[in-house]
This record gives C-alpha cells, sequence and structure tokens, in this order.
C-alpha cells in the first residue's frame, strides 16, 4: 500500500512533472485573439456558388439528414441558334442548408457534379436562435468567397488522368495566352491614335476584367469604418456589389427599352439564359497562372463564362431592341450605355501610377487600393469625355 | 475583549495588539472586526487566485487572464456570478438546517483569522490560548459540512458529509499531537509566544538559530498532511471526490451558499498555513537569525517601525502563500485516495509517529 | 484494497431488480440496511447518459447492475435505409472516439463483397490514420480516467497531444472526430503535401511526451494504491464474457485481430500487443498507456512503407453490394468491432448487425463489481473502456 510507506520516488515524480510544465510556455492559444490556421480541407462551413448549380437536386437526395432544401422552376430557353429547338432548363429559386441538422459529413459537395458545392473552413456562424442556422442561397454564396485554394496532393500520389490534362493544357494556354497579349499590346500602341478604335478597346478591356469576386467599395468602406473585420466586409461588399449590379443591369434594360419607347421589349433583355458548363478561359488561364488549381479555376471560370455571357446577351438585347424601334438615336444611345458600363464594370481596376505613388508615400495596401481605383475610374471618364468631345 | 487582551498584554509585554491603542471598547472592536473581515475576504481570494494561476500553468493552460489585469479578478468575478445565481433548495431538504449549514461551516473559519498574528501587533486578539482556540475552532467548520449533507437530501451528499466526518475524527488527532509537540518545544500555547520562542531557539550546543521546522520535520509533515486532509484538499477530497460522489455534500447547493462553501475552503487553506507559518516556519522573521529591519525586541522582532510592521506581514503573507501554492501542487499532481486508505494512513501510521515525535521532543526538551 | 472478508455476508440470490433496499445485514450489534444508488444516467464518472444502480451496504458495493439503452440512436436500423456512401456518415458515430476505425470496418466489408481490390497506397494509409485514431482514443481515457481517480491534469496534457494528432488528421480529411476519409476501394483523396512528414514529426513528439503519463500516473504510489488488485478479472472469465481489447489484453490474453487474423496491411509489419498480468484496474490502464507506444511503434515502421500510386479504385455509379452476407471484424481501440453485412443486392444493407466492443466490456461491470468499495467502483468503471454511444448504439 503506496499510502503507507513513505512518499516514494513517483510521488516525486509526479510532483516533477508537473513543475516542469509550470515553466513552460501554456499550449493555449488565445482564441479569439490567436487564430489557429485551419487546414483547407477542413468543414467548416458548406459554400455554394450558384451559378455554378444545375438543380440536379443530388445533393438533396444524397443528404443523410435531408437538410439541403431546393426550390426551382423550369423555364424555356430560346433556342441558341437561328432555327434551333427551344429548351427547358431549371432556374435555382432557393437553395437553404440548415446547419443545425448538417452533420457535416461532406456527402453533398462530394456528390455535386457541377462545383457548385464546397468545403470552407470558416467555423464562427454560431447563432443565439437555432432557426438562425438556416443559411440561404445569398449567404452560401458568401462563403463561397472564403473557400481556399485545395492543397496540393502528396508527391507519392497518383493525379486523376483528367486533373494532369487539364494541367498540361492550362500550361499551353497560359503560354498561348501570353503571347496573343503581346500581340494585343503592340496592336493597342499603334492604334491608339485612331478616335474610333480606342473606345471599343475600353469597353472590351474591363470586361476582361470582370471576376465573380468584385466587391463594391462603398459597402466595403463604410462596413470597415463601422470596425467590421475585413473578411466580413469583403463579403459583405462582394454580395452588396452583386446586389447593385444587378439592380442596375435591370435598370438600364428598362431605361434601354424606355429610350426606344418599347414598353413590351423591356422585361425580356433582363432575362437572359446562359447554359452553364462552359468556362472562361481567359478567367481560366489567369486563375490557373495565379497558382489556383484546376478545380477551383475551373469552378469560378465556369461563373465567369456565365456572367460574362449574360452581361453579353443583355447588352445584345440591348442594342436589338432600340434598333428594332427607332433608326437615329439608337446608334448613340447604347454607345453612351456601353461608356456608361465602362466605368462600372471596371472597378477592379487601378491606376497603377497613383497605386504606386500612394504606396510610396505609406499608404497601407488597402487604402492605396481603393484610392487607386477611384483615379482610375476619374481617368477613365476624363478619357470617355475627351473621346466623345473629339468624335 | 479588553480584557483578555490586556491579560495577554501582561503575558508577553511586547505583544500588543495595533487596535489597543484606541481609547476605549467600540473602536477597537470595530477595527478589529474590520480588520478580520477583510482578511476573510481578501486573503482567501488571493490564495484562490494563485491555485487558478498556478494550476493552470502546471497544466500546460494559462489559468484566468480575461477578469482585471492578469485574471486577478476572476474570483471576484465568480463571486459575483454566485450571488446572481438561483438559490435552489431541494424540496426534500431539510431546509432550515440545510440553509444554514454553509453559514456554521463558514463562520469558525471566519472566527480563526481572530487569533492569526500576521506581523508584530498584525493580529486582532492574542490569546494565551491562541493555538488551541484555534485547532477547536477549525473543527467546528466541519459541523456545517455534516448538516449540509445530511439536510440536503441526497445520497451522495450524505455520504460525502459522513466522509468529511470521518475525515475530520481521524486526522484531528495527528494534527493536534503535532501542534502539542510544538506547545511543548514553546513553551507557551499563544501563538504570538510561539513566534518569539521559535526566534530564540538554537541549535543545541551552537549559537545558530533555527525554526521549529527544523527539529520538527516530521512534525511539520504530520501537521501538513493532516491540514490537507482536514481541509478535504486534494489527494484527500472523498468528501467532494467528484467522479464518485458528484460534489459530495456540495452537490445540491448552489449560488451563494455554495460560495459561502468555497470560501470557507480557501480560507481555510489560509489559516491552515498561517498556522503552519506561525508554529513551524518562524512566523514574520525573514530569515532565522536575521532581525527584521526597522524591529527591535527580542531576535528582532518587536517593538517595529510601521516600515518593518509593513514588511514583517509581506512577510507572513509569503510564506502563506509559499504554503498555499504546496498544497495546489499536490492537488495538481495527485490522484485521490480512497477512505479507508486515508483512516489507515492515519490510524497507522500519522498517529504513532506524531506520538512518537511528541516523546523525542518532549525528552529533548527535558534533557537540554 | 481492504479486507474482503465482509463479500461473504453478500446474499447470493438476490435477482437483479429485486428490492433489497430495506434488507437488514449484520448481526446483532450493528444491524446495517442496503441503499440503492444510482450512478448515472447524468453523473461525472459515466461520461454520458450510462447508468449503473448499486446496492450498497454502508461504502461496499453487493451488487452492480448496468441499465443501458438511454442514448439508443438506432444505428442498425437506420443502416438498412442508408446507402453505403451515408453508412460510413453514420458508422463513425457510434463511438465517437473511434470514428476512422468504424468507418474502415464497413469499407472493409463492403469491399469484401464486392471482391474488390483496394491498392496498396490506400491500405496503408487506411493503417497509419487508424493508429493515429487508436492513440486519439487512447489519450481521451488516459485523461479521463486518471481524473475519475482524482488527478485532474493528465487529461490536460492528453487533451494537449491530442490537439496536435487532430490538427494532423484534419489536414488529410477535413475532420477532427467524425473523419468520413474511407470509402469502398480506397480513400476519399489522397494525403496533402506533407502529411507523412508532419506525421513522423508528430510521432517523435508524442513519444517524447509518453514518459509524462508514466511518471505522472502509472508510477505514482497513490494511483498504483487504487488501482492495483482493484477489479481483477481471471481471462477465462473475460473470454466467456466477451470482453476484448485493452481490458481483454490485460488479462494476459495477447488477442489482437491485427495479429491473429491481419486485415490491410498489418501482416506485413511487426505489430506489438502489450498484456497484463492479473487483469487488474491497473493492468488494464497500463495496457491502455503501452498500446498508445505500440501504435506508435506501427506508425513509424508505416511511414517506411507507403508507396506511390492510387488511392481508389473505380467504382460504380451506386455501390451494391452483392447478394449475401459476411462478418469483418477489427481492432478498434476499445477492443475488436464486428460488421456483419447482409445484402440482397439492393443499395442499402438488408441488415448491419454491429459487435460494439464496449457493449461486451461493460458486461464485465457486474462481475468485477461486486463487493468493492464505491471509490473500487468508480475505479473499476472507468478501466474497463466504453463510450456509451458504443454501447448503445
Ligand atoms: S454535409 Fe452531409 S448532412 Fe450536411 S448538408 Fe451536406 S450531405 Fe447533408
Ligand atoms: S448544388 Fe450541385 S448537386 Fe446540388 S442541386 Fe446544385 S448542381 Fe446539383
Amino acid at each position: 500500500m503506496a499510502a503507507t510507506s513513505p512518499p516514494g520516488t513517483g510521488l516525486l515524480k509526479g510532483l516533477g512533472v508537473t513543475i516542469k510544465h509550470l515553466f513552460q510556455r501554456p499550449a493555449t492559444l488565445m482564441y479569439p485573439y490567436e487564430r489557429n490556421e485551419l487546414a483547407p480541407r477542413t468543414r467548416g462551413v458548406i459554400a455554394l456558388m450558384d451559378e455554378n448549380c444545375t438543380v440536379c437536386m443530388l445533393c438533396s437526395r444524397e443528404c443523410p439528414d435531408w437538410c439541403i432544401y431546393i426550390e426551382s422552376h423550369k423555364e424555356t430557353v430560346p433556342p441558341a441558334k437561328e432555327g434551333g429547338r427551344a429548351r427547358t432548363r431549371n432556374v435555382l429559386d432557393r437553395f437553404a442548408i440548415d446547419f443545425s441538422l448538417c452533420m457535416y459529413c461532406g456527402i453533398c459537395v462530394e456528390v455535386c457534379p457541377f462545383d457548385a458545392l464546397w468545403w470552407s473552413p470558416e467555423f464562427e456562424y454560431s447563432e443565439y436562435s437555432i432557426d438562425s442556422l438556416l443559411h440561404e442561397k445569398e449567404k452560401l454564396r458568401a462563403w463561397a468567397d472564403t473557400v481556399p485554394a485545395p492543397p496540393p496532393l502528396d508527391d507519392g500520389a497518383v493525379l486523376p488522368a483528367e486533373v494532369a490534362d487539364a494541367i498540361e493544357k492550362a500550361e499551353k494556354e497560359r503560354e498561348l495566352a501570353e503571347a496573343k497579349a503581346a500581340e494585343e499590346a503592340q496592336a493597342k500602341e499603334s492604334g491608339a491614335a485612331g478616335g474610333a478604335a480606342t473606345p471599343a478597346a475600353a469597353a472590351k478591356e474591363p470586361e476582361v476584367e470582370v471576376k465573380a469576386g468584385e466587391i463594391d467599395q462603398e459597402t466595403f468602406d463604410q462596413l470597415i469604418a463601422e470596425g467590421k473585420s475585413e473578411r466580413i466586409a469583403r463579403s459583405k461588399a462582394k454580395a452588396a456589389w452583386v446586389k447593385k449590379e444587378k439592380a442596375r443591369l435591370k435598370a438600364e434594360a428598362e431605361q434601354g427599352g424606355g429610350d426606344a419607347a418599347a414598353p413590351a421589349a423591356a422585361p425580356k433583355p433582363a432575362e437572359v439564359h446562359v447554359e452553364a458548363g462552359q468556362i472562361d478561359q481567359e478567367t481560366y488561364d489567369q486563375l490557373i497562372a495565379e497558382g489556383k488549381t484546376e478545380r477551383m479555376a475551373r469552378a469560378k471560370a465556369k461563373a465567369a463564362y456565365v456572367k460574362k455571357e449574360k452581361a453579353r446577351l443583355r447588352a445584345e438585347a440591348e442594342q436589338a431592341a432600340p434598333s428594332g424601334e427607332s433608326a437615329a438615336p439608337e446608334a448613340e444611345a447604347p454607345a453612351k450605355k456601353q461608356l456608361s458600363e465602362v466605368h462600372v464594370e471596371g472597378t477592379g481596376e487601378i491606376d497603377q501610377e497613383v497605386f504606386d505613388q500612394l504606396i510610396a508615400e505609406g499608404k497601407s495596401e488597402r487604402i492605396a487600393r481603393s484610392k487607386a481605383k477611384a483615379a482610375w475610374i476619374k481617368k477613365r471618364k476624363q478619357e470617355q469625355l475627351d473621346q466623345e468631345g473629339g468624335a | 475583549m479588553t480584557a483578555i487582551s490586556s491579560g495577554a498584554t501582561t503575558y508577553i509585554a511586547q505583544s500588543v495588539s495595533l487596535f489597543d491603542g484606541f481609547d476605549g471598547f467600540v473602536l477597537p472592536l470595530v477595527l478589529k472586526i474590520a480588520f478580520v473581515l477583510q482578511l476573510f475576504f481578501v486573503v482567501p481570494l488571493v490564495g484562490g487566485y494563485l491555485e487558478h494561476k498556478a494550476m493552470g500553468r502546471m497544466q500546460h493552460r494559462r489559468g484566468p487572464v480575461e477578469a482585471g489585469p492578469f485574471g486577478v479578478l476572476q474570483l471576484v468575478a465568480d463571486g459575483i456570478k454566485f450571488i446572481q445565481k438561483e438559490d435552489v433548495i431541494p424540496r426534500a431538504a431539510d431546509r432550515w438546517v440545510f440553509a444554514a449549514a454553509p453559514g456554521v461551516a463558514m463562520v469558525p473559519a471566519l472566527l480563526v483569522f481572530l487569533v492569526i498574528p500576521l506581523g508584530p501587533g498584525v493580529f486582532a486578539l492574542d490569546l494565551e490560548l491562541g493555538l488551541f482556540y484555534a485547532l477547536a475552532i477549525t473543527s467546528v467548520s466541519v459541523l456545517g459540512v455534516l448538516m449540509g449533507g445530511w439536510a440536503s437530501a441526497n445520497k451522495f451528499s450524505l455520504i460525502g458529509g459522513l466522509r468529511a466526518g470521518a475525515q475530520l475524527i481521524a486526522y484531528e488527532l495527528p494534527l493536534i499531537l503535532a501542534a502539542i509537540t510544538v506547545a511543548v518545544q514553546a513553551g507557551t500555547l499563544s501563538l504570538v509566544g510561539i513566534v518569539e520562542a521559535q526566534a530564540g531557539f538554537m541549535i543545541p550546543g551552537t549559537g545558530i538559530n533555527v525554526w521549529f521546522v527544523f527539529p520538527q520535520i516530521v512534525g511539520f509533515g504530520i501537521f501538513f498532511i493532516s491540514a490537507m486532509a482536514e481541509l478535504s484538499r486534494p489527494p484527500f477530497d472523498m468528501p467532494i471526490g467528484d467522479s464518485e460522489l458528484v460534489f459530495g455534500y456540495m452537490t445540491e447547493y448552489t449560488g451563494i451558499k455554495y460560495a459561502m462553501y468555497m470560501l470557507t475552503e480557501y480560507a481555510g487553506m489560509i489559516t491552515m498555513s498561517a498556522l503552519m507559518v506561525v508554529l513551524y516556519l518562524g512566523g514574520w522573521q525573514l530569515l532565522p537569525g536575521v532581525p527584521m529591519p526597522g524591529c527591535e525586541g527580542a531576535g528582532g522582532l518587536f517593538d517595529c517601525s510601521p516600515i518593518g510592521i509593513a514588511l514583517s506581514v509581506l512577510v507572513t503573507l509569503g510564506k502563506i502563500m509559499a504554503l498555499v501554492f504546496v498544497m495546489v501542487w499536490a492537488r495538481v499532481a495527485y490522484p485521490r485516495l480512497r477512505e479507508d486508505q486515508l483512516q489507515r494512513m492515519s490510524w497507522l501510521v500519522l498517529v504513532p509517529l506524531s506520538l512518537l515525535n511528541l516523546a523525542v521532543i518532549t525528552v529533548f526538551k527535558v534533557v537540554f | 484494497m481492504s479486507d474482503l472478508d465482509t463479500k461473504e455476508r453478500i446474499q447470493p440470490g438476490t435477482a437483479p431488480g429485486e428490492d433489497v433496499a430495506f434488507e437488514i445485514h449484520g448481526d446483532g450489534d450493528f444491524p446495517t440496511a442496503d441503499m440503492s444508488l444510482s450512478i448515472g444516467p447524468a453523473h461525472p464518472a459515466t461520461h454520458g447518459v450510462f447508468r449503473i444502480v448499486l446496492e450498497m451496504d454502508g461504502e461496499r458495493v453487493r451488487e452492480a447492475r448496468p441499465v443501458i439503452g438511454y442514448m439508443h440512436r438506432g444505428f442498425e436500423k437506420l443502416a438498412e435505409y442508408r446507402d453505403y456512401r451515408q453508412i460510413k456518415a453514420l458508422v463513425n458515430r457510434h463511438d465517437w472516439l473511434s470514428g476512422f476505425s468504424n468507418e474502415l470496418g464497413v469499407a472493409l466489408a463492403v469491399e469484401k463483397m464486392m471482391e474488390m481490390e483496394v491498392p496498396d497506397r490506400a491500405q496503408w494509409i487506411r493503417m497509419l490514420i487508424a493508429e493515429w485514431n487508436r492513440i486519439l482514443n487512447h489519450l481521451m481515457f488516459i485523461g479521463s480516467y486518471a481524473i475519475e481517480l482524482g488527478a485532474i491534469t493528465p487529461m490536460f496534457y492528453a487533451f494537449r497531444e491530442r490537439e496536435d494528432i487532430q490538427h494532423l488528421l484534419e489536414s488529410a480529411t477535413g475532420g477532427r472526430l467524425h473523419f468520413t476519409y474511407n470509402q469502398p476501394g480506397g480513400l476519399k483523396i489522397d494525403l496533402p503535401k506533407g502529411f507523412l512528414r508532419e506525421s513522423q514529426r508528430l510521432s517523435t513528439v508524442v513519444r517524447e511526451r509518453l514518459p509524462d503519463y508514466f511518471d505522472l500516473v502509472l508510477g505514482n504510489e497513490i494511483f498504483q494504491g487504487r488501482t492495483k488488485g482493484i477489479g481483477p478479472l481471471p481471462s477465462d472469465v473475460a473470454l466467456s464474457i466477451g470482453v476484448t481489447g485493452p481490458t481483454l489484453q490485460a488479462t494476459g490474453v495477447a488477442e489482437d485481430p491485427r495479429v491473429t487474423e491481419p486485415y490491410l496491411k498489418y501482416g506485413e509489419i511487426d505489430v506489438p500487443v502489450p498484456v497484463g498480468e492479473n487483469g487488474d484496474s491497473f493492468d488494464r490502464f497500463s495496457c491502455l498507456l503501452r498500446r498508445i507506444q505500440a501504435s506508435l511503434d506501427i506508425i513509424d515502421q508505416v511511414h517506411d512503407h507507403v508507396p506511390p500510386g492510387p488511392v481508389n479504385s473505380k467504382l460504380p455509379k451506386m455501390v451494391k453490394a452483392p447478394e449475401g452476407a459476411t462478418y469483418v471484424r477489427t481492432e478498434n481501440p476499445l477492443g475488436q468491432l464486428g460488421y456483419w453485412l447482409e445484402s440482397d443486392g439492393g443499395r442499402t444493407p438488408w441488415r448491419l448487425k454491429m459487435r460494439t466492443p464496449s457493449f461486451s466490456n461493460v458486461q464485465a461491470i457486474p462481475y468485477l463489481m461486486e463487493g468493492v468499495l464505491l471509490p473500487d467502483a468508480i475505479s473499476i468503471l472507468g478501466s474497463v473502456f466504453f463510450v456509451v454511444g458504443d454501447i448503445d448504439r
């Protein structure tokens, strides 16, 4: 019986072990002041890229808890080509995941064939009321901005054939694109004098820059000023941007219709259908070049494609609508609209000069960037004014 | 009370409480009460904070960090929380006994502070029977525990209460025997007197001054273990034993009553440590044979200037906290003993050992 | 251990459930009445909703009756309505401390039925993660058993290690408890870059920290006083009850499917199986602790073996086990886990019977607790190592 013998070595060793730890640095991580870096594969929250979702319902059917709610309606798409067949497609109305039921098994993400669902390591979405754990489409979309790039695989791993191919292809394409970019730059330089060529180029260029991750600077700044964290502000601003953009496009479309005095045509142009599944090669290449993985790049490029295509179709529709009605003013109206589109869509662009200067002045990167953006927009406007004057 | 104090004053000329300098009866009394109360509420909190922090660090954690700088106000925050909590009394409980029990446990712990000397003159009372009083009154606390265990109408509480009773009976004996040995060696029961005696105790045949812990290292060990057992501090926390008895006699208590039990425990830690400091570790002496700066009198312990008094209080508190730390250390490092092992250890080891210790010291005292 | 002579006073023949609350014992001078004490369903020592009714004579347990079922979640029935992919997410929740080993069992059963070839790389990685999972589980029990005996510190140390291991596993599987990393035919996805290096590093770190547990718990005299000779389980009784895992190995029986009936690649490496002598609480705990060392040894061997290659084989669109039945047993952290999978060829099992280690282990409780003191009852309860979800399923 240990207790009856004078304290033995075992007792002293216990004291030794504990006192040793007294002088070591505590292992505690002072959350929320310090944060652990979570692995990219961490199953924190499910993000939805709704642009990619084709409402196939696989996720909802496979979910062991049936906690994914999807609502949709069918729509008829006008034939893509002259004389083609009209097709029907599903339009996503509601996509919600009830995180109070979800058991984070990952089956939905696994089964989604269109890369619309992703895991994000974010986990700080606890709520005071259990209903608030029902995340609707917008909220799920906002999480998509927090999805990290998947980690590279172990050296011994075998890449799936398609991924290996795609990487090879992407390499080649990037080279091609670089060559093309160089050519274009040359062409631009030589053609800069031509008054007619410039606006077209200007209109083109910002469109290239369209990314899913654009943010609404105003909202962003405001939220930052309110003391929100950068991450939250960014994701909210992104959502705000999407909303605003939609509203703007709609308004424009309506206006476009109004200009042409064809109210019947007005609601039409806003509803443009784009078949998902194609990718925007430019965006894709760029993302690959940025070091994003293939899967991620593909998904984002898909989203970008859809967006671009929509914008294009809308623009076409707008152009088409007035042209049918009145002959004379239409030539200018769409042109103006396009010009106005130029600066809004281009908010992602920054004025490098101003940026460099501000950085040199010791401003923080964020401030410099936002100011440079503003500067860029101003410049563009000025340019366009000049051009219009010239024309 | 003044009468008793003046009696003590005649007994040891130097030991005059700070509060006796005031005329009349009421003012010293009020001051004494204030003194005891502030001791009771502040020092245990410091001890509790020390426990939290030391325990945290030894377990590779940080301990409290949020409440106040370095978390020093954690126990205050806990107290506020306890006050806000709902006070639940089980329906089958014996209401009055249930309600009174924490008080019965707490008041004796508070009363012990009356006689604890923190420095020269820094005590409320210097009783001639100080040691006797302290030991007698600490054991009253267990009544509150037994009452709580019985009145809760809960089997776990009952077992906890009974274990506490059994533990007290078993460990009171070695505790008192160890303390008596000190009294024998010092020749007095007055706590101030014992401190003074240590200042004058030399290793026989030499001029080297040592504290009583030196000749009585066995007694010190016995006293320390018994004190921990009597306070039901881990590894002797069978009356609480959360993995066996849920929370022992405290199972049914919530809010402020629970806080009173906890305060009793921390106060008990402080008083027992203080007694050990006085009995074995030379009270407010800095080092054996080193006079306290700013003091004169026997062993350089008394007749202090204000600075000297402040210093000696700090020294005493430092020693108390060191002992509290050791108790915490044991708690961190050891699992709990079993009830029968505990009893066995007391009756078969500690009691004979302390009797032997008493005999040896007595012979020693007579011979030298 | 105190005297057991009072054991003779226990009258056999009182059936479970029989009301013995007021039976008077003792002869004349100091008669005592029994008290029935419910440990649980919500008691700190039961880690969940598990209940044991103790008939007590003072502090001595006359009879112990485990009452199970408070956490019955109908896993076996649920599994009949879930396809194999969903079952994987289901089974790693019955023993929530051994998620990977559970899903491994199901994956093995399905593969066996479908006669699927599993790539070597997948098998080695499965072993690696299964052993890490075993360490995770054992660390948890080391901490909680120490808490049951009143030592609070080992729990914190164990969680420090657990945190590191969970972080490692999270980087590969995305989960910290419920890994869902297996799939029939292999693994969901290959390891991320750097995983093996990190795993190697962690294995040395954990190995370096293990002596702390030996010093702080196993070598401590109070701990030994509390566990040595408490609840001895003879090996024949253990075998007849069906106890497995560390609880069986502590009795001296080196039964471990990894050795006796190797699955995955366990046959190709050296699998140490630590055994005890008396099968008492001390042996059970020391087996648990030494099993961590054994798992680290296995992990170190696996590191040298993981070959390059694919980690999964091509799956049909819908995984369907062909008609028939199979039984697969694996050494889970707590003991042997068996899945009896019967299929009628559909996309869900026709029947999935689980043989969970915790359920069998707690069957030993009435035998072990008879005649011991209340604190020893807790010491025994903690050392048969069970997870409540794994008992009730
Ligand atoms: S993670 Fe699993 S439970 Fe959660 S929504 Fe996806 S499929 Fe359903
Ligand atoms: S998220 Fe994926 S699986 Fe779910 S409906 Fe959309 S496309 Fe289908």
